[in-house]
């Protein structure tokens, strides 16, 4: 068998795979989507606050905040994943939490990772908003409340952007929910491929693992699925772009 | 005439130059006052530390009659800067914008915006977007903005600068109605003479920072007290 019909018979059969609703394939889909979603939504709330504190407020410590946050953006995630690893082991300072190997682990290192993205960018958008348009604001009798808001407006395109580029890399990471996750799916075999259900397994790191065994289709399957919510989330985001 | 606002030996510095220095001046109610000068005199930092963007380095401002809230203080004035800054909504928004944060009744917005804008010019454009104006329209609406609560001090820098003719005569009439009709003290920077010679009643010249003379309108035309008052009158101060 030529190399040519190898990945072609192997895309056939992924699409097949992902057309007949795969049980496997769609708990790692499942898996991935609520654990980057989640991840995202913490960020979000964590992030676009941090953002607007260092754009209204000052206070002791300030650079060193937008220090940390342009460092965490290009944060490596198996140093993240080293980092939340050695937190959460049974013997780490989170030891307590009992959740190495989890969803959660893989929320709490996906939201590190992602913070800073979103905080970074929704910082970029809230300083191109005119310094004379928050002036306005306040010689029209409005408080620093209602810059605030006016602000978040303005800016409000470029802090989705920031919202989707956080999830975007939260769906592509594979270095530090490997390490927290554990790449786990429930022992025996669904839909004739595979093992069992995803308990902690993505669509990343079903990739590297099912590579590793050689199923390439079931590889390509994921691959074709995670190309496609990234591609949707780029898309959104460019949408987001061009009305910014 | 009452008075409205004190400055006393007012110090303005950014980094090493100083861009204000012992300002002395008194302001009175309902007047129009013009300070002129050259680009980079001060004119728009002394506005703009009126309206509290900038904080001085020495010196005081008083507004008599006034506490010493700032956020009460700056409700009572309205500052137009030479390019408004517009709210990306509709005009009706943006003019009701100052209202709304006041938490006025809706009845007495929609009223109130009706008259600022028949004021301006604009009557029926309320629901157009803002960012769509014309430069003329857009200073026109960002004053119905500015003047829509009724603020007892206007401060104006360079309201009419790259407008055309037909505007410049328009806003000057919008100040001079809203002067005589509300009685509202208006304190205006520009550069262009011939508008202070039109609307002003008091002029103060500022060069380098400094308030080198204050003057009545038909003083600072007909007999100038400072030579450079003068050369600056007559357009002979070249830089």
């Amino acid at each position: 068998m030529s190399s040519v019909d190898f990945l072609i018979q192997g895309i056939v059969k992924a699409l097949e795979l992902i057309f007949s609703l795969n049980p496997y394939i769609l708990s790692i889909t499942g898996v991935s989507i609520k654990v980057s979603c989640t991840a995202t939504i913490l960020s979000t709330l964590t992030a676009i606050p941090l953002a607007f504190a260092i754009s209204f407020l000052n206070f002791r410590g300030k650079q060193g905040l937008i220090t940390l946050v342009n460092t965490g953006m290009g944060l490596p995630p198996v140093f993240v994943g080293l980092f939340v690893f050695l937190m959460i082991v049974p013997v780490g300072p989170l030891g307590f939490l009992n959740i190495v190997y989890t969803r959660e682990a893989m929320i709490l290192a996906q939201y590190i990772l992602i913070t800073p993205i979103i905080a970074g960018i929704s910082l970029s958008a809230i300083k191109a908003v005119p310094r004379s348009l928050i002036e306005t604001v306040h010689t029209l009798g409005g408080t620093q409340k209602d810059a605030v808001i006016e602000t978040l407006k303005e800016a409000r395109f470029g802090i989705i952007t920031a919202v989707l580029a956080g999830l975007g890399r939260a769906l592509a990471e594979v270095g530090a929910i490997l390490i927290v996750g554990g790449n786990i799916a429930r022992t025996g075999s669904v839909g004739g491929i595979g093992e069992g259900l995803s308990e902690t397994r993505t669509l990343t790191t079903a990739i590297t693992s099912e590579t590793s065994k050689g199923d390439i289709s079931t590889s390509i399957a994921l691959g074709i699925i995670l190309i496609c919510l990234v591609l949707s989330v780029n898309i959104l985001a460019n949408f987001f772009q061009r009305r910014d | 005439m009452e008075e409205l606002i004190q400055i006393e030996n007012l110090r303005k510095v950014f980094g090493e130059k100083e861009v204000l220095r012992n300002i002395d001046l008194t302001i009175l109610k309902g007047e129009i006052f013009a300070f002129i000068g050259p680009s980079g005199a001060g004119k728009t930092t002394l506005l703009r530390t009126l309206n509290f963007f900038e904080i001085p380095e020495k010196g005081n401002i008083i507004f008599k009659g006034m506490n010493s809230d700032i956020i009460n203080i700056r409700r009572r004035m309205s500052l137009l800067f030479q390019t408004p800054a517009i709210f990306n909504n509709s005009v009706f928004e943006n003019v009701a914008y100052g209202l709304k944060v006041r938490g006025i009744d809706k009845k007495i917005i929609d009223k109130k915006v009706g008259d600022a804008l028949n004021i301006v010019g604009l009557p029926g454009m309320e629901k157009q977007n803002a960012r769509t104006l014309s430069g003329g329209e857009a200073q026109r609406m960002a004053f119905a903005r500015a003047i829509v609560y009724d603020p007892q001090i206007l401060l104006l820098d360079e309201p009419t600068a790259n407008l055309d003719p037909v505007n410049v005569m328009k806003i000057e009439e919008i100040i001079k109605r809203i002067r005589n009709e509300r009685a509202t003290t208006i304190v205006l920077a520009t550069h262009n003479i011939p508008q202070v010679r039109r609307i002003a009643d008091r002029v103060g010249i500022l060069l380098n920072g400094e308030l080198i003379e204050v003057n009545s309108k038909e003083g600072i035309f007909s007999k100038p007290k400072d030579a450079r008052s003068e050369a600056f009158i007559k357009g002979e101060m070249i830089y």
